[in-house]
């Protein structure tokens, strides 16, 4: 009989440079929610708040128009509310935490992360890649799509690794 | 140069997509004359000042967006979702 | 000659390092031109075009002589500025341009030659015959003429880059930019300060003057003190701002490790680019030159350099000087020199109204009218008002005024102002919305007036009204008379950097090169590293004087970025190598590389190529035997990089309706149909299969190479003429890993597979299968022309399930394909990728006219059916097979037999090829006027680049099972 083995992107790996921590993390279930037009309110009572542009909350994110990722549950039947797609294996999660995570960032996201605060989110290029980005309260997760997750490691610890270089200086 | 997403905010020009001029939204319908056709897809103004194009935040969050801008100070007027001008859809 | 108790280096820290292979010793804090300098070394370059020998000129970046190369760690860094370079234990410089060495070098013969050389010399001379413009006498010229050299290897150092953000950016740390700085942090907004030096305090670290009643290099260190202590601030030392761009974006290169020995992972520079809200530029001003005979010797120095390696690097470049002026304001240098012990043997002033009192002799209207000294300067010959005479001196300093640094505010094609009171150009306010020049950059030079001006520019574009006070500082008027040339014989030097002298540009105004951009491009004036930065307004008002026209008339050429020479390394910092594009991985990518499958790039994806096996030693033999395997057996392959998005809503069959050319409304649930999408011109877009879910649920496939662009478009179609559709639609290319099993044992296969077995489902169904429990979607469609499958798991389950599809595939005789092996089997079918969809096809090129459905609207549909986009005269698809062992090439193009092979008689050209082991032939896929007419003619294809010319036959591109019996056994 066959046996069906999950695995993420990066089998759990994990790096640290100066106190900075980069690990791929597993977050469960994650299921797209597209609400249709005009059914979000109805879609909040069912889900919960749901997330407004740019900011992320109890395991929902928001990723695009009238759109939000429900991350570590199962979807409720949200059928003729919104559009609801399995992402749980196209993503693949990493976690940056410590000291030089904004400066790592900085090196790769065209964005301000110095005043992010926890609960707010971007939909943003991570060098060429496209990226949902978290802030939590002591780290930033990032999404990339999950035949992309060499690179955006190795992009990201190469930056890290540059940060730790300089810091010695 | 920066664009002001409406939704994602002021964003470097490298998260944008390129489309051209705004002629694209207006589509003939069906049965309307080849010049129509010709006048959406081919015939441009190329104005030195105030223009409207369409960018596509492509690695932000999806929106087609309907840019005024000025060809000579390099101004942009306004930033407005496609999807949310008045009569889209319609 | 090093001076005791003067200057901000670190006595204590002796620093060792090499310049042309003797080893010197200098302090921490030096730059290598200071410590040259110190150790009496005054020859540091040869010139561009007569390899004059040449000393340092000024303090700064603008160095137009003292080029150096640096190596480091396997790099040779070329052209690096004597005077930016700091020092370190194990530095290694030398001296380029030059053969075989510094002091001697052979092709200074050009000097003597100079007579001969004169602007335009080589457009004349170089003309005749044209046939050697680029075998000889480019490679001569460059060997003659030239800078640096560049290792021809790859860089492998490491580079940076990185985004910052800010309310105010302040460029330059002088008394402006502090000051400026200052204000803005204190009023809470968020600051970045950016110097060029490795030290912040710009010209407060050498004028030796006085704010608040201490040393203003005191008062600057202090002051950078309280910047550091403040959160809201950030200091960016050695970082030119090098280019300004649109809504205030501006770059900036960061030297980061350039000034230590190569250490692992640190990298040698960042590439910053930063968004500000307001800018104010307070880069300052650089001195000028003046022109007179052979006034390019070593020894011949700015005035404000000399003052710089006085009091910043206690440094005296030489031990009898003299001042050539035409302003004030250089006199303070040669009063400092005389208060630090060193002989000042003359001041000559330029002006006929002076003050002739100092302590040491003043001659007023003088002028230096020649030099000797072939290695370093000995003596000058002045006029004077009471007569002439012979100086003996070391170093004679220069100041011919200054220039605002403006040239930030002209990267948006902005013109300076000129300014007759001050003899110089000012940016005019405005030319780059958020920038704003103050200081020295804005023509006020004062350093009370600096201080004034930095403040209040921070409180008037960031609106503060709480403002600090203002220190007390020197205010002393800047009294100058403007004086460009000492006229006469001989070559008195514009551009140091280039070689372009008095004579140069008069000989350019001459000859009708009168418009200071063509005096640019004729002399070369202004195109050397420095960029004309202590030339171009010496050499426009030689240009002005010549052409009978005023300065503002002759105006300026034009500032582009970057600002100073920045590195193709750091700008492409990132993108190196892997950094190019991410590199995108299937789940059997290791599976894959297990079996010794070579991969290939498809778009950013990389697959297995094929999957060789014992005793084979080519690719067609690995790939004819994966061919007959499906063919025969069963094949599996990976062919999750197809685009696959999920468009659910009751408006979903609607909106596919609207995007292909058929129809998907009527699709049943359940089944799988072939969709062509057209760009609104009429040619293809991309085609693919879409499966319908559920009533209102479509999974959509798109070709790899147009995943991206697909739903580019299906965002605009729906954002742009139906947002209010009930219909929502994701990219689910990444969640699913899909397989291909495809073969007469496929089914077989899949059966001993699957948790149930397979029922009734013929050819273009789709449903859901578990395996294992795990839930599967499972669609019958092929694209080798068997009787094929596809079946996708969640991401996550792909490696596992891959390798299991293969180890059963094996024990039924059949195994894994790769991608030459899935081309030949789309070929041998006449199904098309893009390589046949390349961007000029319309449907009825690729006999797929039909496929648009007449009863409703599609995009592209109108025009599809326009004049020119159907007919005879296009080249339309057919497929070829060759009627010899010979084999043939895509790119080829198609003659018909007995025609002459020209461009005029082109037929057509082919788009793939493949050898067939099915069909034991050669075979391709063709566009060929009006082809389908031409079935069964023979046409000529003729491939230059591969040297074959092979008559082919003419056929309908379904070479394989053309009824389609297989497919849907």
């Amino acid at each position: 009989m066959p046996e069906l083995i999950a695995k993420t992107a990066l089998s759990g790996q994990s790096t640290t440079h100066a106190g900075t921590t980069l690990a791929e993390v597993n977050l469960g279930q994650i299921t797209s929610i597209a609400c249709f037009p005009g059914q979000m309110a109805a879609v909040s009572a069912v889900l919960g708040p749901f997330p407004a542009p740019n900011t992320h909350a109890d395991g929902l994110c928001w990723t695009g128009p009238d759109q939000a990722f429900l991350i570590g549950r199962a979807a409720p039947d949200l059928t003729g509310l919104a559009a609801t797609t399995d992402q749980t294996g196209g993503w693949a999660a990493l976690r940056l935490t410590g000291p030089l995570a904004v400066d790592v960032l900085a090196r790769l996201v065209p964005l301000d992360l110095r005043h992010m605060t926890e609960g707010q989110a971007a939909r943003a290029p991570l060098g060429h890649m496209q990226m949902v980005l978290m802030r939590e309260a002591d780290s930033f997760l990032i999404l990339v799509f999950r035949s992309m997750a060499r690179t955006a490691w190795h992009e990201l610890e190469e930056a890290m690794q540059m940060l730790a270089a300089r810091k010695a200086l | 140069m920066r664009l002001i997403c409406p939704l994602c905010g002021p964003r470097d020009r490298r998260e944008f997509y390129y489309s051209g001029s705004e002629d694209y939204l207006n589509r003939p319908t069906p049965d309307a004359p080849a010049e129509a056709w010709d006048d959406m897809l081919h015939l441009r103004d190329n104005p030195a000042g105030v223009t409207r194009d369409l960018w596509y935040h492509e690695t932000g969050c999806g929106s087609w967006l309907l840019v005024t801008r000025s060809t000579t100070t390099h101004e942009i007027l306004a930033t407005e979702r496609v999807a949310d001008r008045k009569g889209a859809g319609a | 000659m090093r001076l005791a108790d003067k200057g901000l280096i670190d006595r204590s820290k002796l620093v060792t390092f090499t310049f042309d292979g003797r080893s010197y010793v200098g302090f921490a804090g030096d730059s290598l031109a200071s410590a040259l300098l110190a150790n009496g070394v005054k020859l540091m370059g040869r010139s561009f075009k007569y390899h004059r020998p040449r000393g340092v000129l000024t303090a700064g970046s603008e160095e137009p002589n003292a080029l150096v190369e640096v190596l480091d760690d396997g790099q040779q860094t070329p052209n690096t500025r004597a005077t930016v370079q700091e020092i370190h234990d194990g530095l290694v410089a030398r001296s380029q341009n030059r053969w075989p060495n510094l002091r001697w070098d052979m092709l200074s013969i050009n000097d003597l030659a100079a007579p001969f050389l004169s602007a335009g010399f080589y457009y004349k001379t170089f003309m005749w015959p044209r046939a050697f413009w680029e075998g000889i006498y480019e490679p001569l010229i460059r060997r003659a003429a030239g800078l640096g050299k560049l290792l021809p290897k790859h860089d492998t150092a490491d580079y940076d880059r990185a985004f910052a953000f800010c309310d105010l950016l302040v460029i330059g740390s002088g008394p402006t930019g502090l000051m400026a700085a200052l204000t803005a942090a204190k009023a809470g907004r968020d600051v970045i300060l950016a110097e060029e030096d490795h030290m912040m305090g710009g010209r407060l670290l050498s004028d030796d003057g006085q704010i608040g009643g201490m040393a203003s290099a005191d008062w600057a260190n202090a002051t950078i003190a309280t910047l550091r202590a403040m959160p809201n601030v950030r200091l960016m030392p050695r970082t030119t701002v090098v280019g300004a761009y649109d809504h205030g974006t501006y770059s900036a290169l960061e030297r980061v490790g350039l000034h230590v020995a190569h250490r692992p992972h640190l990298p040698r520079e960042c590439f910053w680019r930063i968004v500000a809200g307001q800018t104010i530029l307070a880069t300052g001003a650089l001195e000028r030159p003046i022109a007179f005979r052979n006034n390019d010797r070593p020894g011949i120095m700015l005035a404000g350099a000399v003052q710089t390696y006085l009091n910043r690097y206690g440094v005296a470049p030489g031990r009898r000087v003299t001042l050539f002026a035409n302003n004030d304001g250089a006199r303070i240098v040669a009063r400092q020199l005389m208060a630090a012990g060193v002989k000042v043997a003359a001041i000559l002033d330029s002006r006929p109204v002076a003050s002739v009192i100092e302590d040491c002799p003043v001659y007023i209207d003088a002028r230096v009218t020649d030099t000797k000294g072939r290695h370093g300067l000995t003596s000058i010959s002045v006029s004077h008002a009471a007569g002439s005479m012979e100086v003996e001196t070391d170093l004679l300093m220069l100041s011919g005024g200054w220039n605002p640094l403006l040239h930030l505010t002209c990267h948006q094609n902005g013109r300076p102002v000129w300014r007759e009171d001050i003899a110089a150009f000012v940016p005019k306010p405005g030319m780059i919305p958020g920038l704003t020049a103050a200081g020295s950059a804005n023509g006020v030079f004062s350093t009370a007036e600096c201080l004034a001006q930095g403040r209040d520019t921070a409180a008037a574009v960031l609106g503060l009204a709480d403002l600090p006070d203002l220190p007390h500082a020197e205010a002393a008027p800047y009294a100058i008379q403007p004086f460009w040339a000492v006229p006469g014989e001989g070559r008195a030097w514009l551009d140091f950097a280039n070689d372009v002298t008095v004579k140069d540009v008069k000989l350019s105004a001459q000859e009708g090169y009168v418009s200071v951009e063509h005096m640019k491009r004729y002399t070369t004036q202004g195109m050397a590293p420095d960029q004309g930065k202590n030339s171009n307004v010496g050499a426009l008002a030689v240009l002005a004087d010549a052409t009978g026209r005023g300065i503002p008339e002759t105006g300026t050429t034009t500032f582009r970025p970057p600002y100073v020479p920045v590195s193709i390394a750091a700008m492409g910092a990132g993108g190196r190598g892997v950094g190019f594009a991410p590199q995108r991985f299937l789940t059997s990518d290791q599976a894959s590389r297990d079996r010794g499958a070579p991969m290939i790039e498809a778009g950013l994806w990389y697959r297995p190529s094929y999957f060789p096996k014992p005793g084979e030693s080519t690719w067609r033999e690995a790939c004819d035997r994966e061919v007959m395997m499906v063919r025969q057996t069963v094949g599996v392959a990976d062919v999750s990089t197809l685009g696959k998005i999920d468009i659910q809503g009751r408006d979903a069959a609607r909106f596919l309706d609207l995007v292909y050319t058929g129809t998907f409304s009527t699709l049943p649930v359940g089944r799988v149909r072939y969709g062509l999408m057209l760009r609104e011109d009429g040619l293809v877009m991309d085609d693919g299969t879409t499966a319908r879910l559920g009533e209102n649920h479509y999974l959509m496939t798109t070709t790899t190479a147009a995943a991206g662009q697909v739903m580019r478009h299906l965002d605009f179609v729906h954002q742009a003429y139906c947002a209010d559709y009930d219909l929502r639609f994701i990219s689910v290319t990444e969640s699913w890993a899909q397989f291909a099993v495809a073969g007469p044992k496929a089914r077989q296969l899949l059966n001993s597979l699957l948790d149930q077995p397979l029922g009734d489902f013929p050819f273009m169904s789709c449903g859901e299968v578990t395996i294992e429990g795990v839930k599967a979607r499972l669609f019958r469609i092929s694209f080798s022309g068997e009787e094929g499958y596809e079946i996708a798991v969640p991401t996550p389950y792909g490696e596992s399930l891959f390798r299991d599809l293969v180890a059963r595939a094996e024990t039924l005789g059949g195994g894994p394909y790769g991608m030459e092996a899935l081309n030949v089997l789309r070929i041998e079918k006449g199904l098309i990728t893009h390589a046949e969809i390349h961007g000029r096809v319309t449907a009825f090129d690729i006999g797929a006219q039909k496929m648009i459905a007449t009863k409703k609207d599609c995009i592209g549909k109108a025009s599809s059916t326009r004049p020119g986009l159907t007919g005879p005269e296009r080249e339309q698809m057919v497929g070829l097979r060759a009627l010899s062992d010979q084999p043939i090439g895509a790119g080829a193009h198609l003659f018909t037999p007995g025609d002459k092979v020209n461009r005029e008689n082109g037929q057509g050209y082919v788009t793939s090829v493949c050898y067939s082991p099915t069909l034991s032939s050669w075979l391709g896929l063709a566009f060929l006027k009006d082809g389908r007419a031409r079935h069964g003619q023979q046409i000529r294809l003729v491939d230059h680049m591969r040297k074959t010319d092979v008559l082919c036959e003419v056929c309908d591109p379904v070479f394989h099972d053309p009824e389609g019996g297989k497919l849907r056994a």
